[in-house]
């Protein structure tokens, strides 16, 4: 074994690429409780100081501090950056300074040059030309395969948010590979991986081999970004801190490259601790030193930042950057996957305070540690900045070292990526069904000339009918949509490092969304279980509805209607598990607008559940507002029946509750001793 | 006591977790023979409304969510669900026949000795009791609620002679209960028994005022000025003062 290995234990992972296999040979377990931990040192407590006297300025700026408009950010376009060279135990930004945003405009030039303009930059015309005249973009290469019906789509709004002007994300690169590897191996790796491609020169095994000497390019200057900062990551690294340093070069290199909707990044806490159990045993570096090593990395996510326009912004309601880091979690074989290190990463939030990037995200299983729960709410109490999720749910599907990207992709790290792919507005579909495809607010025809329905009630039997016409209508537009944009991206965009941090036979998940789950339930059992009378305007389009008596709800855990949400998320899946998919993308959906249902209510018509036009839909799988009756659990009920196996891609509840209604302190009941009760003591 | 399998229920609540230990599936009897000045759920007085549910739904309503209550369980609250003795007691049962942990909120006020052995019954399938104390003094107890606190005390003492562990509960009306003699007073009220687990001071709100006007009573504590967390800790200081020292 290498030397940079040693006291580590042998596996599999020395002979291939295999980081899930180091982990399993040579992680331990943490069972103990918060009290290792250390403070912040007064280094970390000086460059927050700066970070925070920067934040400040920024905000007085209106929000950017400054923006390159001449260099196009690469792996390696900028030279070193630094807060405070002297201080910073982990090192590197993404151009020549902290607070600098990079000018990328591989996904689109519109919006690289709109998010500039719009803080108040302007690019260099040279490069506004060089990527007008003679280097394509994503956004025109899409633009260019677009079919009238998908543009007549796209500004109805029954299919949103697509990736068509700006870079697509959700795929995260195996950052922890360089630190275990070093580079070098890692392209010995992707040439041998190009050697044994398949020799017809099939369009995909043209592409494949491109693609795979990009990879190597990527590489390539990866090392070089080492170089830039002083570090030789060709080879592995060879204690935490440079474990910690070369996967943050990983990453660096691919916020440099892309600018993505959403940049995690991984599974990385219990992959380090393995080097910090090694130096603490060989006592190269104290408690108080690796703590520090987090700290300043866990600062660096702090600080990715993207040229972004306003509208970007306030549809995802803030700045966000996605660097989700998945922490925890429980093993295949039983074991707990929590480290000191996953203590560590969330003991940031008490030595730099509190904030929403990187977003850690605790992967939740019955089976954690107990003192690992108690840790987590202590902490969540205090910070209210971790998310959790559930392992024992996305474990059955993607074993235990998949990662989360943006804010519930789950992927397996390194073998498993993901397409994103926006939303079809599934109540807006409901009224096409209604209207024969006609718009019911532009008036236009955008969908198929189906037959509308002509009644003064709707008829349940009849409408179910016709909707499944149109939605499949609607998954095959919108799958083919989706489809150009992935083309493109892949050609005109590619994520070239992330995807060197890939094994060869990568799973490519096809992700949906679907909005306004709730509407169209309550709508479908309106009209099923009360009367839904159409008002139809002077050309006999259903503009407006009434309903005539009480029908049951989703989010009361009444199956009537949770029944036929579960219908619509598996119908629907049906015919989008029936169009071709682009690189074979495995189908799957998310139920999951968190902030961007308002938006999609704005821009649609009056629903048969009672809601009026342009009123906001509910968020993700949310029961309609106010519409749930019988408490959290009733609710929440109604969500988990819907089919996780069609949504893999996420199935999000959004409820807040005031700290008050979670519960009392133990102080109610008496401490037994201090008021002699006879110990008498609850259960 | 007689088997009685179908009651009348003002509400479910499914995700309970200020009424017992854990997460709790509350059931909300319907009628309340008080008319306590501070009520703030008098939708609830009346034992003509509700909606007639049975033990078999109610427990089936638990058992479907049963994940969520693994360290809760079910809480009889109201109303008054003492009022409704025998379907209470059948629901009861059939959840210890469960295994489900029972919590009776209750501020006893239907308690007779007349009825004793059926509440005897009762207690045999009761794990907790949250005792709602609403005065110290009787007639005052009479001013607030319309109704001694006979029932209650009695109630406390059989609780007591039947080991049913009882967190007191307290309303923290201003002016009413709020004064220094009744906390003390009540502290060593509860001196007197030794089956007191803990104790829970409940600062009064404003809350209440919208289903007032809803039902278009007049809200006796109109403009009563809500008390804050800290008056409740203070009150609570108090009251464990003159029961220590009692």
């Amino acid at each position: 074994m290498r030397e940079e290995w040693n006291n580590f234990n042998s596996g599999i992972w020395v002979k291939e690429i295999n980081v899930r296999d180091f982990i399993q040979k040579n992680y331990t377990p943490y069972e103990g409780d918060d009290s290792f931990l250390c403070d912040a040192t007064q280094n970390t407590k000086d460059l927050w100081a700066q970070v925070m006297e920067l934040t400040k300025e920024e905000l007085a700026k209106g929000g950017v501090l400054d923006m390159d408009t001449h260099i196009i950010s690469t792996i390696t376009s900028h030279g070193p950056g630094y807060l405070n060279k002297d201080k910073e135990t982990i090192v590197g930004f993404q151009t020549d300074k902290p607070f600098k945003r990079a000018l990328q405009p591989n996904g689109g030039i519109r919006m690289a040059v709109k998010a500039c303009e719009d803080n108040g930059y302007t690019v260099d015309p040279t490069i506004v030309e060089f990527y007008t005249k003679h280097r394509k973009t994503h956004n025109a290469g899409v633009f260019d395969a677009y079919t009238p019906e998908m543009r007549a789509c796209r500004s109805s709004h029954i299919i949103t948010g697509l990736p068509d002007a700006y870079g697509r994300g959700r795929i995260i690169g195996d950052y922890r590979r360089v630190a275990l590897y070093g580079v070098d191996r890692l392209i010995a790796d992707k040439q041998q991986q190009k050697a044994t491609t398949r020799k017809t020169m099939y369009s995909d095994v043209t592409r494949n081999r491109e693609e795979l000497s990009e990879q190597i390019r990527a590489l390539e200057e990866l090392k070089e970004l080492g170089n830039i900062y002083g570090f030789d990551i060709s080879r592995p690294a060879q204690n935490v801190q440079e474990a910690i340093q070369w996967t943050y070069f990983g990453y660096l290199a691919a916020v440099k490259e892309q600018n993505g909707a959403a940049m995690s990044l991984g599974r990385t806490s219990t992959f380090l601790d393995i080097y910090a159990q090694r130096d603490l045993a060989n006592g190269t570096f104290t408690e108080e030193q690796i703590q520090e090593f987090v700290d300043h990395f866990v600062m660096k996510l702090r600080l990715v930042k993207f040229a972004r326009t306003p509208e970007y912004n306030a549809l995802f309601s803030g700045d966000p950057t996605w660097v989700t880091e998945s922490i925890g979690g429980m093993g295949i074989d039983g074991r707990t996957l929590v480290t000191k290190m996953s203590y560590r990463f969330l003991h940031t939030l008490v030595n730099l305070g509190t904030a929403p990037e990187p977003n850690l995200t605790v992967l939740w299983s019955t089976r954690l540690p107990e003192n690992f729960k108690k840790f987590c709410a202590k902490t969540s109490v205090m910070s209210s900045s971790i998310q959790y999720e559930n392992d024992d749910l996305m474990r059955v599907t993607h074993g235990d070292d998949y990662a989360i990207a943006c804010c519930v992709s789950s992927m397996r790290v390194g073998k498993e990526m993901q397409f994103f792919g926006a939303r079809a507005n599934l109540a807006k579909c409901l009224l096409y069904a209604i209207n024969g495809g006609v718009d019911e607010v532009s008036k236009k025809q955008v969908g198929p000339k189906f037959r509308p329905i002509t009644s003064e009630y709707l008829d349940f039997d009849e409408v179910w009918d016709r909707y499944k016409d149109m939605m499949w209508w609607l998954a095959k537009v919108y799958i083919n949509t989706l489809n150009i944009i992935h083309y493109m991206h892949d050609k005109y965009c590619y994520e070239r490092l992330q995807m060197a941090l890939h094994d060869k036979n990568v799973t490519r998940w096809f992700a949906t969304g679907i909005a306004g789950l709730s509407v169209v339930a309550d709508s479908l059992s309106a009209i099923k279980y009360a009367k839904v009378k159409t008002i139809r305007d002077e050309n006999g389009i259903v503009v407006d509805y009434e309903v005539e008596g009480d029908f049951p709800k989703y989010g009361n855990d009444d199956d009537r209607v949770d029944d036929l949400a579960y219908d619509l998320v598996s119908t629907f899946m049906g015919y989008v598990g029936g169009v071709h998919t682009y690189r074979g993308g495995i189908p799957t959906t998310s139920i999951l607008t968190i902030t961007s249902n308002v938006v999609y209510g704005k821009n649609t018509g009056s629903t048969p559940d009672g809601r009026k036009a342009g009123e906001p839909f509910a968020p993700g799988a949310n029961p309609m507002h106010n519409r749930d009756k019988n408490g959290a659990i009733a609710s929440l009920s109604s969500v988990s029946k819907l089919p996780f196996k069609y949504a893999q891609d996420g199935i999000s509840n959004t409820f807040s509750i005031i700290p008050d209604a979670l519960g009392k302190g133990d102080d109610v009941f008496f401490a037994g001793d201090a008021l002699n009760v006879d110990g008498m003591k609850l259960d | 006591m007689k088997e009685c399998n179908s009651g009348a229920i003002h509400s479910v609540e499914t995700f309970g977790t200020v009424d017992g230990p854990g997460i709790r599936y509350v059931v909300f009897f319907q009628g309340c023979p008080f008319r306590c000045l501070f009520c703030h759920n008098p939708d609830t007085w009346t034992p003509q409304g509700g909606t007639q549910m049975t033990v078999d739904e109610l427990l089936a309503g638990y058992q479907k969510n049963i994940s969520f209550y693994k360290k809760g369980g079910i809480t009889a609250s109201g109303g008054e669900p003492l009022m409704q003795l025998d379907f209470l007691t059948t629901l009861f049962k059939k959840a210890k026949e469960a295994g489900i942990h029972t919590c009776l909120d209750t501020s006893a006020a239907t308690y007779s000795e007349a009825r004793r052995e059926d509440f005897e019954t009762l207690l045999q399938y009761t794990d907790l009791v949250l005792l709602d104390f609403k005065h110290s003094d009787r007639e005052e107890h009479k001013k607030l609620t319309g109704m001694y606190n006979d029932a209650p005390l009695a109630f406390a003492k059989l609780l007591d002679e039947k080991k049913i562990p009882m967190v007191v509960r307290h309303v923290l009306v201003p002016e009413i209960t709020d004064t220094p003699e009744q906390l003390r007073n009540l502290g060593r009220l509860m001196k007197q028994f030794k089956n007191v687990v803990g104790l829970e001071v409940l600062p009064f709100h404003q809350m209440g005022t919208v289903k007032y006007k809803n039902l278009g009573i007049p809200y006796p504590l109109e403009g009563v000025n809500a008390l804050t967390k800290e008056d409740g800790k203070r009150a609570k200081e108090m009251i464990l003062k003159a029961y220590k020292e009692a």
